[in-house]
């Protein structure tokens, strides 16, 4: 098992390590809090992590030090912290697990960004239905507020930062960094159009940087150890630091694995997660969540890092790594992975909302073997309709599936129409609306 | 009492948050579906008053997010992830298994109003599958055995043990825990 230095895992592996504030100081927690606020300058901080090559680990990978520094530097009002923990891609389950077995890990990392960009509030927009992660990290607030952590004049220095959970109620979408800001306004969460980003017009229309559960709890570490460590970790110099892969489907092992970036999918899914359940050979991986292309047995020794997954056609997006053997239906899980997409279109884009209605009737008609061959086009024609033509990348997002099935696996998608075909049971109408 | 009076100082913590009164809509859906088990008209109404939006503003929002039931639900709301990654390893199997012992279809509840089923989509907890939750609880890696026992415990005690605690997966073997020790 692992051969490396667990890093955001490791308290949470100790023999009874339980996340409350004690433990966490035993091991050394709320030191770079104690380092940093008012003796180190916010303006530095900021080029520590840019320096260390952190890039958000929710799904786009943005640079963190970087997004912190588009923030108006001469802008005298509140400016606000979010954190996303919307974790909703299918596939993804890590953040879960980092606020629920390590909360304080995750609440030091939003006090050291809200240091870094003058934030005075935070706001930790945490999905609806994990509503046990939503009281320990309440709990774990009131813990630092009591210790002086979290509140007003921090540790004495005259620093203040007030931390409040907000619990998003069931929609995926608000996982978006723009339909976060709306949903935590209290509205619908329909993504806004960009330009203007959220660094000058976010949360109530003040400078705002939104970033991910895990991207934050590396923050105590880099300031702890210094960026020059960080950024040796990894797949230097555009991928550093490690990742917490969520390996799920057909694998002895599946769960979360903190691996440094960079190491291939074989290694992931035989070494880490116990290789496949049965003696049914790998047919399929999706490296990066719903949101990311397929890819095949023959992408294995693919690097897991931002640019290795892009090379292959993919993307490293949140880390979710889903496995499927053989014997399962390319058609079936590109259309269960649209019914999801269908599902949560926010309906702000025509291209999504409708598009996404009749990329679901497509699929069905065809596995219910009664497409015809023309369909394929029509599904490539929507994709390219739908992708690139919406206000958020959800758009982009949708049509991964469906795009990487017919491209590796099209074979099946003919197979099922020519079923079709020799039953004559060609229908040229839907089979149920979605 | 009303639902204001009855909230009171929940109400105004919640309102103490935000600088902007709005954002305290989802946070005081919550109470009021906590209340009442849904979020009715009439409580609707009442939160558009409580922070100055109109009752639209209210139901256009309630309407966009999933979790919050606009009529009665059954005392336990069993919701199954149905999304790919639960499904390949048996949600729809689940499902059902949920049929069969409860006579109901998603989007249905039994007539003692006890339980009622949906199927929803991902959950994130994708390495547990196949996975429910139920009300606030996630039940995660569920077996025909284990539901079995889910269901006597919720109709005799109204809770289960078998319930997720903080999430760990894989939980670390012995060997693991002494390297990291």
């Amino acid at each position: 098992m692992p051969k490396h230095e667990l890093i955001l895992l490791k308290n949470m592996m100790q023999p009874g390590y339980t996340g409350s504030l004690q433990d966490y100081e035993k091991t050394g927690g709320y030191q770079a809090v104690r380092n940093t606020f008012g003796k180190i300058a916010p303006a530095d901080v900021t080029t520590m992590v840019r320096k260390s090559g952190l890039r958000g680990r929710g799904g786009a990978g943005f640079p963190t030090g970087v997004k912190w520094g588009f923030l108006p530097k001469d802008y005298q009002g509140p400016r606000y912290l979010c954190c996303n923990a919307d974790e909703s891609e299918p596939g993804t389950f890590k953040d879960r697990q980092l606020m629920e077995r390590d909360p304080h890990q995750v609440l030091e990392g939003i006090l050291l960004a809200c240091y870094a960009i003058g934030a005075e509030t935070a706001y930790i927009y945490i999905r609806g239905e994990m509503v046990l992660g939503s009281r320990i990290l309440e709990q774990a607030i009131n813990e630092a507020r009591a210790a002086g952590y979290i509140g007003k004049n921090i540790l004495g220095t005259g620093i203040h930062a007030d931390v409040w959970v907000h619990r998003g109620a069931g929609a995926y979408i608000c996982g978006e960094e723009t339909a976060l800001l709306e949903s935590l306004e209290g509205k619908r969460g329909l993504p806004r159009i960009k330009p203007p980003f959220p660094a000058t017009h976010g949360l109530y229309n003040k400078p705002t940087v939104v970033n991910n559960v895990e991207t934050l709890a590396n923050l105590p570490h880099i300031l702890n150890r210094g960026p020059e460590w960080f950024a040796a970790i990894g797949s230097p110099p555009k991928s550093t630091g490690t990742r917490v892969f969520c390996v799920s489907g057909h694998v002895k092992r599946p769960g979360n694995y903190e691996v440094p970036m960079g190491i291939t999918i074989r290694e992931l899914v035989y070494e880490h997660a116990g290789g496949m359940r049965s003696d049914k050979p790998l047919k399929a991986i999706i490296p990066g969540g719903a949101s990311a292309p397929f890819l095949t047995p023959a992408h294995l020794d693919v690097k897991l890092d931002f640019e290795h997954v892009a090379t292959a056609g993919s993307m490293l997006g949140s880390g979710g790594v889903t496995v499927m053997e053989e014997g399962t239906s390319m058609v079936w899980a590109a259309l269960r992975l649209m019914e999801f997409f269908y599902h949560e279109s926010c309906g702000k884009c025509s291209p999504c909302r409708e598009g996404s209605s009749w990329l679901v009737q497509t699929l069905r008609r065809i596995l219910a073997k009664r497409g015809r061959m023309q369909d394929l086009e029509t599904l490539l024609d929507l994709c390219k309709n739908i992708a690139g033509r919406t206000v958020c990348a959800f758009g982009d997002a949708e049509v991964a599936p469906i795009q990487s099935t017919l491209k590796h696996w099209r074979q099946e998608y003919v197979d099922l129409i020519h079923e079709a075909e020799a039953a004559n049971l060609i229908r040229p109408e839907p089979v149920g609306k979605p | 009492m009303t639902f204001s009076e009855k909230y009171r100082d929940e109400i105004s913590e919640i309102l103490s948050r935000y600088p902007v009164k709005r954002s305290a809509l989802i946070p005081l859906l919550y109470v009021a579906q906590r209340d009442q088990g849904y979020v009715s008209e009439a409580v609707m109404q009442e939160i558009a008053r409580l922070l100055g939006l109109t009752p639209p503003q209210v139901y256009e929002t309630v309407t966009f997010y999933t979790m919050f039931n606009l009529k009665p639900v059954g005392k336990f709301h069993i919701q199954v992830c149905k999304s790919l990654m639960c499904a390949l390893v048996g949600s729809d199997t689940m499902i059902g298994w949920i049929k069969t012992k409860l006579g109901i279809a998603p989007g249905e509840s039994t007539a003692d109003g006890l339980f009622t089923l949906s199927a929803v989509e991902c959950l994130a907890a994708c390495g547990t599958g196949p996975m429910m939750q139920i009300n606030e609880d996630y039940y995660e890696q569920v077996t025909e055995d284990k539901l079995d026992r889910i269901l006597a415990d919720l109709r005799s005690t109204g809770t289960s043990a078998l319930k997720s605690g903080p999430f760990l997966w894989p939980e670390p073997t012995p060997a693991e825990r002494a390297r990291e020790a």
